[in-house]
């Protein structure tokens, strides 16, 4: 038996309701994206509905320490199609087991979140590691971005407090939304960019003055930090993966 | 204007290299005043030298002219380089705006000694005092303390600085006395100590009153020069267990010597810099500060250094075979975190899924263990039946036979943690 659902977490959540209501037995769940219906195997479309969602998420709460509920929602955001699955599972073997089973790390769905949650987390710490703001002409931070995960909802916070008295913008360009704080509060926005127009780094004319000259001093320090005598290129890939090379300042030539 | 600050910034920036702190972890202060920065309490690594160290803060002395002469050092009196200072605003202004581009966690700031020791440091004062007052800078500020700067100096710094530091430099006195004459451990214990006291004082006035303001609230910390005087292993070990147990260091940081003069007394210019004795260094710390090790099992007189070819956790092992095998469904968590192969991580899951049920090795393998290292030293639900005792030599050639390939194509100095 396969459930299909709509790539939501309210779906998702929903999918474990419905599971409880049939006791249908073996399910694997898939998103409706990537599902390719087969001749012999049964499957059941998952409707979200957030009364049934939000009852899951309450019986998790009650279920789960507060770390794993981060780490549930972390798997989530991973949008990798096996998390779904192994999300669909956990939660059914939690609701099945005494309070405190999500520490069990023997068991495959607890080991499956915790992983999933680990490269979520380490991809949320990246970037909040690597995001280069440009201060543009109207005195706007931006960052472009294409995380491998969907962490915006994760940095947010973290921008927000830190970066508390400039307007900002984050741009994930490859789920086309972004993050703008206006000083005040983080909305979500979209942008329209023109054809053809650079979106991880922005051209000289759209920036402020000053722009360029911090660029340079900044690619200037990351040499002169730099001990020859102890050169390590295979430690230096491992901290900083290529894929991540275009975001950094430092690393652009020029 | 331009290049004249480029300039200056070259010249300060290395300069400051040779402190390998970059730390900007400890910090707790909140951007409550809407101003610019917090600190996060693990620390953020912005970007990572092609060395592969990690760059968190902007690392710059105010300025390289120095009165003193100490033969290790790059700033030293009688070292032939280009000399720079920075105005306060300059600095203050490239902080600010490397900070807004989130280029780094906060400012390490650092400098050679000009004039003399309270001149100094009314300098550097002036510009956390600005930062922190003015900009309402709120990110992370790494200061050196100046080793003869006056107390009510130091001690007003220590309102805004988030970590304080000042290096032994050498292991021994008698290793500072050969390089630095003017110098004595006692300059920099004076200091530490009066710090660690107002730390304490600090944090038992807060006890009582509410609104006691942060002092050095991410702690102080140290370091020694590696392998430029003859010290061994122990000796440098020693030196900083005393020092992490006397004035609550937060760390000790090893520096491998490179060469940078001529002199007589230190190793030769192009002499490599001794990157995997560090390594093994920045390891047993580990197993001080983490995993409960005691300096004396690890080095002590019948081991006065560490070995080469194998960490030091496994050389423990391996010297102390009688307290294997450890059972990883009884034993508990103090011994489990000594079985090579076993991290702390991987220990802590361990203590919570055994409740659960024995543990095999495939979900040993799962939660993260090293099986292949770990298995010489354990017993779980499924391991095979020994028909012999190994020896622990014959356990390290096993070991060693098996991640040779590893162990060769590893970069001398890269940092593995177990
Ligand atoms: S006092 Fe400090 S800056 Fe001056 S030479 Fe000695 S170590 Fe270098």
């Amino acid at each position: 038996m396969t459930y299909i659902f709509d790539g939501s977490l309210t779906g998702l959540l929903t999918s474990v309701f419905e599971w409880f209501e049939r006791k249908p037995g073996k399910v694997t769940l898939k998103s409706a994206e990537i599902f390719q219906p087969e001749a012999f195997a049964e499957s059941l479309e998952i409707i979200a509905d957030q009364g049934k969602a939000d009852r899951v998420w309450a019986g998790l709460q009650k279920k789960l320490q507060k770390d794993w509920l981060r780490k549930f929602y972390c798997s989530y955001l991973s949008e990798l199609p096996d998390a779904y699955h192994h999300l669909f599972q956990f939660s059914c073997y939690i609701f099945q087991q005494q309070k405190g089973a999500e520490n069990n790390y023997g068991n495959e769905h607890v080991i499956a979140l915790s992983k999933y949650a680990k490269s979520v987390e380490r991809e949320k710490h990246r970037m909040e590691a690597f995001i280069r703001f440009q201060q543009t002409a109207d005195n706007i931070f931006y960052a472009g971005i294409d995380p491998d995960f969907n962490v915006l909802p994760l940095i947010s916070n973290h921008f927000k407090n830190r970066y508390a008295d400039q307007q900002w913008i984050i741009y994930d360009l490859k789920r086309k939304y972004g993050l703008h704080y206006n000083l005040d509060t983080v909305e979500e926005v979209s942008i329209n960019f023109e054809k053809g127009s650079a979106q991880q780094n922005l051209t000289p004319a759209l920036t402020d003055e000053k722009e360029q000259l911090y660029a340079l001093l900044w690619k200037d320090y990351f040499k002169s930090a730099n001990i020859v005598a102890r050169k390590n290129t295979k430690l230096h890939l491992q901290h900083v993966p290529k894929r991540y090379w275009k975001y950094l300042t430092e690393k652009q030539l020029s | 204007m331009f290049e004249r600050i480029r300039e200056k910034l070259n010249i300060l920036a290395d300069a400051a290299k040779y402190d390998v702190s970059c730390s900007s972890s400890g910090g707790t202060r909140k951007n409550d005043n809407k101003g610019l920065g917090n600190s996060h309490t693990s620390g953020i690594c912005h970007t990572y030298t092609e060395d592969g160290r990690c760059v968190s803060l902007l690392k710059i002395l105010l300025t390289n002219h120095c009165i003193y002469d100490c033969a290790f050092c790059v700033s030293r009196k009688s070292n032939d380089v280009k000399r720079a200072a920075f105005t306060v605003d300059e600095v203050v202004e490239l902080t600010m705006n490397f900070y807004r581009r989130n280029y780094i966690e906060g400012l390490f700031l650092s400098s050679g000694i000009f004039k003399n020791a309270d001149f100094t440091m009314e300098r550097l004062l002036l510009i956390v005092k600005k930062l922190r007052l003015e900009q309402r800078y709120n990110g992370y500020i790494h200061l050196k303390t100046i080793p003869g700067a006056s107390d009510e100096l130091i001690k007003e710094a220590g309102l805004y600085a988030d970590r304080m530091s000042i290096n032994l430099e050498m292991p021994t006195e008698a290793g500072l006395k050969l390089l630095a004459p003017e110098k004595s451990h006692a300059d920099v214990i004076k200091p530490l100590a009066f710090v660690q006291q107002n730390i304490v004082q600090f944090g038992e006035d807060k006890k009582l009153i509410k609104h006691v303001p942060k002092f050095v609230p991410a702690g102080q910390s140290t370091q020694m020069v590696v392998g430029a005087t003859p010290e061994s292993d122990k000796d440098i070990m020693y030196t900083a267990n005393t020092f992490y147990k006397n004035f609550a260091l937060k760390r000790v940081y090893y520096s491998g010597y490179i060469p940078i003069s001529n002199d007589s007394r230190m190793p030769i210019l192009g002499t490599q810099p001794p990157l995997l004795r560090e390594n093994r260094l920045y390891q047993t710390d580990w197993l001080m500060r983490f995993y409960g090790f005691n300096v004396q099992e690890i080095l002590n007189d019948e081991n006065p250094n560490l070995d080469v070819d194998i960490d030091p956790k496994l050389s423990w092992a391996i010297r102390n075979m009688q307290h294997f095998p450890v059972d990883i469904n009884k034993a508990d968590y103090q011994m489990i975190l000594r079985v090579p192969g076993i991290g702390v991580m991987s220990a802590k899951k361990i203590v919570q899924a055994r409740k659960f049920g024995r543990l095999r090795i495939d979900q040993l393998k799962k939660i993260g263990v090293a099986y292949n290292r770990a298995k010489h030293f354990i017993s779980c639900a499924d391991s095979p039946y020994q028909l012999k005792d190994y020896q622990g030599t014959e356990i390290k050639a096993f070991i060693l036979a098996d991640s040779q390939s590893k162990y060769l194509k590893t970069a001398q100095n890269q940092l593995l943690l177990f």
